[in-house]
C-alpha cells in the first residue's frame, strides 16, 4: 500500500541531518520538531508573536520621529549624568545594558546547571539573574524619575518633539513590564528548584502538570528574548 | 514509551508519553471552569453566537433607518454610527474570529489530529474566560455614559477620539480599545495551544499531509492571527495613550471649533497602516478556516476525495503568506504614496491565483461525485457561489483606478459582506449542521434546516445584489440618510426599502435556526457515531459525544489520509483514517 510505504520513509528519515532530515521531520507523524517539548515549542511561538509586538512599537516610533515637525532631542545629552563633576553621556543606559547582558550570562549558566540537576547552583544562579533584572528595573525607575523631574512628560518635554517623551515612556515601559514579569517568573522557578519540585516531579498548582528542569530553560528563552529586545531599543532609541 | 513501532504497517512508536489529563471533580470544573477543549469550544461558540445576535439586531436597526429614512426617528445619526461600529467589530472579531478559531478550533483540532486535548488545557481555559471578559466589556459600552464608540469599525484617528464622534471623549472608545486588547491576550493563549497541538501532539501515523484541510486551515489562520494581532494591539495601546494622556502618536496639529488642540506631529496614516496590517490578514483569518471546512464538507457529502489535496494545502499557506503584503489596498484613498498603490494592487491580484486554484479544486471534487444534497452540502455549494461573487468584485476594488470612485460607496459594503460576511457564515452554518450530530449525538431537524438554508441563501442575494447596484450609482456608505442628492435616482430609495425587508426576513430565518439548535437537542433524531459516513478521526471516537480524553484507553493510529471516499475495490464508499490497510505493508 502506498500510504504505509510513505510512513516507513518518514519514520527513518528524521534521524538523518541536513535538508533531508528537515524534510523528514516535517513529513513525519506525531511531532514536527523532534525532541522539542510542548512547553518549549509554545514559548518559541509566543516569542515570535511578541517580536511582532516590539517590531510594531519600534516601527511606530520611527514613523512618528519622521512625521513630527519639531526637532528630535539629542538622546546622548538627555540621558547624560553628572558623576563626580564629570559629564558622562548615556552612562546610566550603558550600565543598565551591561547589567542586563550579564544577567543573560547567569541565566545561561542556570540552565546548564539545571540540566545537570545541580539544584543549589541552579537556584542561586536564578536568584542572581532575578537580582540583575530587578536592578535593571530599579535603574529604569531612577531614569524615569530623573526625566520626569526635568519636565519630560508623555505629552511634551522641554528638549524638542513631544513624540520623544511619548515613545520613550511607552517603549521602555513596555519593555520594563516584560522584565518585571520575567523577574517574577525567575523567582517562582527559583523557589520551585530550591524546594526540589523538579527533582520529585511535583505537579504545578494551576496546571497540574509535572515540573521538570526544562522549565528553567523555557524561562531562560523568555529572559534572553527580553535582553535581545533591549539591544534593539538601545540601538534604535538611545544611540540613534 | 510503551507502544512499540508496528512492523506490519511501518507506523512509528509513540514519541510522546500519554499526558496526565486534568480530571474534573465537580460540575463546576466539568462544565464551567472546564479545561476540556470540547467544552471550551462550545463555550466559545455560545458566547460568540450571543454577542453575534446583538450585532444582528444592530444591522436590523441600521437597515430600518436606511430603508425608511425619517420613519424611525428614535435612531439618531450618532446612534446610527454606533450601530455601524459595533456591528462591524462584533461580527469580524468577536463572532467570526472567535467562532472559527476558538469554537471550531478547540472542538475539532484535538479530535481531528488524534490528541486527548489541547497541549495546555489550563491556558486554554484562561483564553475563554479572558475572551468572555472582553465581550462583557464591549457589551458594557452600550450602557456607559455617551454610549459605545461610533468611530466606524476601523477606529481611524483623529476622528475616533475627538468630540464630534460618539464615545470619542466618553467611555465608548476606551471600552472598545480595552476590550480589543483583552481579546488579543486571550486569543494568544488559545492560539499558541492550537498551533502547538497541531505541530507536536498528533497521534501515531498522523503526518501533516494526512491532516484534514479543516485542521490545516485553522492552523494557518492561527499562525497568521498570532502575527497580525500584535499590530492591532500596538495601535490600541497608542490610541489609548493619545486619548488618555494626550500623546500625539496618531494626532497631527488640529483645530477643533476654532480651538487649537494640544496635539502635534503625529501620523494618522501610521494608524491606518498598523490597523490594516492586522485588518487584511484578519480577512483571511476568517476566510481560511471557511476554505478548509468547506473542503471537508464537499468531499464528505460528494463521496469523493478532495481534488488536489497538496495544492489545497499549499494554496492555504501561500494565501496566508501573501495576505501580509496586501494591506494597503484598503488605503488607496488615504493619501499615502501613490507608488504604494501600484505595489499593493499587484500583490492583491496575485493572491487571486491560489484562491482560484482552491475554487477549481472544489469544483473538480464535485465533478462526477456522488453528490448528496444534505444541508451541509447545500451550504457548501452556496459558499462557493457566494465566495466567487464576492471575489470578483474584489478584483474591481483591488485596482486603484476602479477603487477610487467606488471606495466610499455601498459597493464596498456589498463586496465585503459577500466575501467575508455571508460566505464564511454559510460555512459556519454548514459546519454546524455537519458536526452538531457529533457534538450532541442528535441530528438537526431537516425541514427547519432546509427552510433556513433557502431563505438565507436567496435572501443574501436579494440583499446584496441590489446593494452592489446602488453602490455603482454612487450611494455613499456610512450615511445616516442620503437625502435629496441629485445623482441618486428615486429607484435607489425603493431598492433600499426592498433590501431592508429582505434583511428582516433573513434575520427571521436565523431565529428558526436557533430554535432548531435548541429543539433538536432533545427531539432530534439519534445520530449514531458516524451519520455522514465520514473518514476523519472525530467520527471514530468510542463515544458520541466524545468523552473526556476523547479516545478512551487506546489512542487511534492513522494509516491513511482523510479523503478515502469511494475507493475502488473497497467494501464501503469510505475508509476511516484509522482503518489499517489489508495485507502486508510494502
Amino acid at each position: 500500500m502506498e500510504g504505509s510505504v510513505r510512513t516507513q520513509i518518514s519514520a527513518t528519515a528524521h534521524r538523518t541531518g541536513g535538508i533531508q532530515g528537515f524534510v523528514g521531520d516535517w513529513s513525519s507523524d506525531q511531532t514536527t520538531f523532534k525532541d522539542v517539548s510542548w512547553g518549549k515549542a509554545m514559548m518559541w511561538i509566543f516569542l515570535l508573536s511578541d517580536t511582532f509586538v516590539f517590531g510594531c512599537f519600534l516601527l511606530s516610533y520611527m514613523t512618528v520621529r519622521m512625521s513630527t515637525t519639531v526637532t528630535w532631542p539629542n538622546a546622548s545629552e538627555v540621558f547624560a549624568l553628572e558623576i563626580f563633576g564629570t559629564h558622562m553621556p548615556l552612562i546610566l543606559i550603558a550600565i543598565m545594558t551591561f547589567v542586563l547582558i550579564t544577567s543573560s550570562g547567569t541565566m545561561a549558566m542556570a540552565v546548564n546547571y539545571g540540566y545537570r540537576r545541580d539544584r543549589k547552583r541552579t537556584a542561586i544562579l536564578l536568584l542572581v539573574t532575578a537580582t540583575f533584572g530587578a536592578l535593571f528595573v530599579g535603574m529604569q525607575a531612577f531614569e524615569w524619575t530623573k526625566l520626569i523631574h526635568e519636565g519630560v512628560r508623555p505629552w511634551g518635554n522641554p528638549f524638542g518633539a513631544e513624540q520623544f517623551g511619548s515613545s520613550f515612556f511607552m517603549i521602555t515601559g513596555f519593555h520594563g513590564t516584560h522584565v518585571t514579569i520575567g523577574v517574577i517568573f525567575l523567582l517562582i522557578v527559583a523557589r520551585k528548584v530550591w524546594r526540589r519540585d523538579y527533582d520529585t516531579g511535583k505537579a504545578g498548582f494551576f496546571t497540574s502538570r509535572k515540573g521538570r528542569y526544562e522549565i528553567v530553560e523555557i524561562t531562560g528563552l523568555y529572559w534572553h528574548f527580553v535582553d535581545l529586545v533591549w539591544v534593539f531599543i538601545f540601538a534604535l532609541f538611545y544611540l540613534w | 514509551m510503551s507502544i512499540a513501532s508496528d512492523p506490519m504497517t511501518g507506523i512509528p512508536a509513540a514519541e510522546v508519553e500519554d499526558v496526565e489529563l486534568y480530571h474534573p471533580h465537580s460540575w463546576i470544573t466539568k462544565y464551567v471552569f472546564s479545561q476540556d477543549a470540547k467544552v471550551i469550544g462550545i463555550q466559545y461558540s455560545l458566547t460568540a453566537t450571543a454577542i453575534g445576535l446583538v450585532a444582528l439586531v444592530l444591522s436590523w436597526l441600521m437597515r430600518l433607518q436606511l430603508g425608511f429614512p425619517g420613519v424611525f426617528d428614535f435612531i439618531t445619526p450618532a446612534e446610527y454610527y454606533q450601530f455601524i461600529t459595533m456591528h462591524g467589530m462584533i461580527m469580524v472579531v468577536y463572532l467570526l474570529t472567535a467562532l472559527f478559531l476558538g469554537g471550531f478550533g478547540n472542538y475539532l483540532i484535538p479530535l481531528m489530529v488524534g490528541a486527548r486535548d489541547m497541549v495546555f488545557p489550563y491556558a486554554n481555559m484562561l483564553s475563554y474566560w479572558i475572551y468572555l471578559l472582553a465581550v462583557l466589556i464591549l457589551a458594557a459600552s452600550f450602557f456607559a455614559p455617551g454610549g459605545p464608540t461610533g468611530a466606524g469599525w476601523t477606529l481611524y484617528p483623529p476622528q475616533s477620539i475627538l468630540t464630534g464622534t460618539p464615545g470619542g471623549q466618553d467611555w465608548g472608545i476606551l471600552l472598545m480599545l480595552s476590550s480589543l486588547m483583552l481579546f488579543i491576550i486571550g486569543f494568544t493563549m488559545g492560539g499558541l495551544n492550537y498551533v502547538v497541538t497541531v505541530l507536536q501532539a498528533r497521534t501515531r501515523g498522523m503526518t501533516l499531509m494526512r491532516m484534514p484541510l479543516t485542521v490545516w486551515s485553522i492552523f494557518t489562520a492561527t499562525v497568521m492571527a498570532l502575527l497580525a494581532f500584535p499590530a492591532l494591539f500596538v495601535s490600541c495601546v497608542m490610541l489609548m495613550l493619545d486619548r488618555l494622556l494626550g500623546t500625539s502618536f496618531f494626532m497631527p496639529a488640529l483645530v477643533e471649533m476654532g480651538q487649537r488642540l494640544n496635539h502635534e506631529g503625529g501620523s494618522p496614516l501610521l494608524f491606518q497602516h498598523l490597523f490594516w496590517f492586522f485588518g487584511h490578514p484578519e480577512v483571511y483569518i476568517v476566510a481560511l478556516p471557511a476554505f478548509g471546512i468547506v473542503s471537508d464538507l464537499i468531499s464528505t457529502h460528494a463521496r469523493r476525495n478532495i481534488f488536489g489535496y497538496r495544492q489545497m494545502v499549499w494554496a492555504i499557506i501561500i494565501i496566508g503568506a501573501l495576505s501580509f503584503v496586501v494591506w494597503a489596498h484598503h488605503m488607496y484613498v488615504s493619501g499615502m504614496n501613490p507608488y504604494f498603490g501600484f505595489f499593493f494592487a499587484t500583490t492583491t491580484l496575485i493572491i487571486a491565483v491560489p484562491t482560484a486554484i482552491k475554487v477549481y479544486n472544489w469544483l473538480l471534487t464535485l465533478w462526477r461525485g456522488d453528490i448528496h444534497l444534505t444541508i451541509p452540502m447545500l451550504f457548501a455549494l452556496a459558499f462557493i457561489v457566494t465566495f466567487v461573487n464576492g471575489g470578483l468584485t474584489g478584483l474591481f476594488l483591488g485596482n486603484v483606478v476602479v477603487d477610487v470612485p467606488l471606495s466610499d460607496t455601498m459597493f464596498v459594503v456589498a463586496h465585503f459582506h459577500m466575501v467575508m460576511g455571508v460566505a464564511p457564515i454559510f460555512v459556519i452554518f454548514g459546519a454546524i449542521y455537519h458536526w452538531y450530530p457529533k457534538i450532541t449525538g442528535r441530528m438537526l431537524n431537516e425541514a427547519m434546516g432546509r427552510f433556513h438554508f433557502w431563505v438565507s441563501f436567496l435572501g443574501a442575494y436579494l440583499i446584496f445584489f441590489p446593494m452592489h447596484y446602488i453602490g455603482l450609482l454612487g450611494v455613499p456608505r456610512r450615511y445616516h440618510e442620503i437625502g435629496e442628492a441629485a445623482f441618486v435616482p428615486a429607484s435607489a430609495h425603493d431598492l433600499n426599502a426592498f433590501i431592508t425587508v429582505m434583511a428582516l426576513i433573513v434575520g427571521f430565518a436565523q431565529m428558526v435556526f436557533l430554535f432548531n439548535l435548541a429543539w433538536s437537542l432533545r427531539h432530534g433524531r439519534e445520530a449514531g457515531p458516524n451519520p455522514w459516513n465520514a473518514t476523519t478521526l472525530e467520527w471514530q471516537t468510542p463515544e458520541t459525544p466524545p468523552g473526556h480524553g476523547n479516545w478512551g484507553k487506546a489512542m487511534p493510529v492513522v494509516y491513511r489520509w482523510a479523503y478515502d471516499y469511494s475507493v475502488p475495490g473497497a467494501a464501503r464508499d469510505f475508509i476511516p483514517q484509522n482503518e489499517p490497510p489489508r495485507g502486508p505493508a510494502g
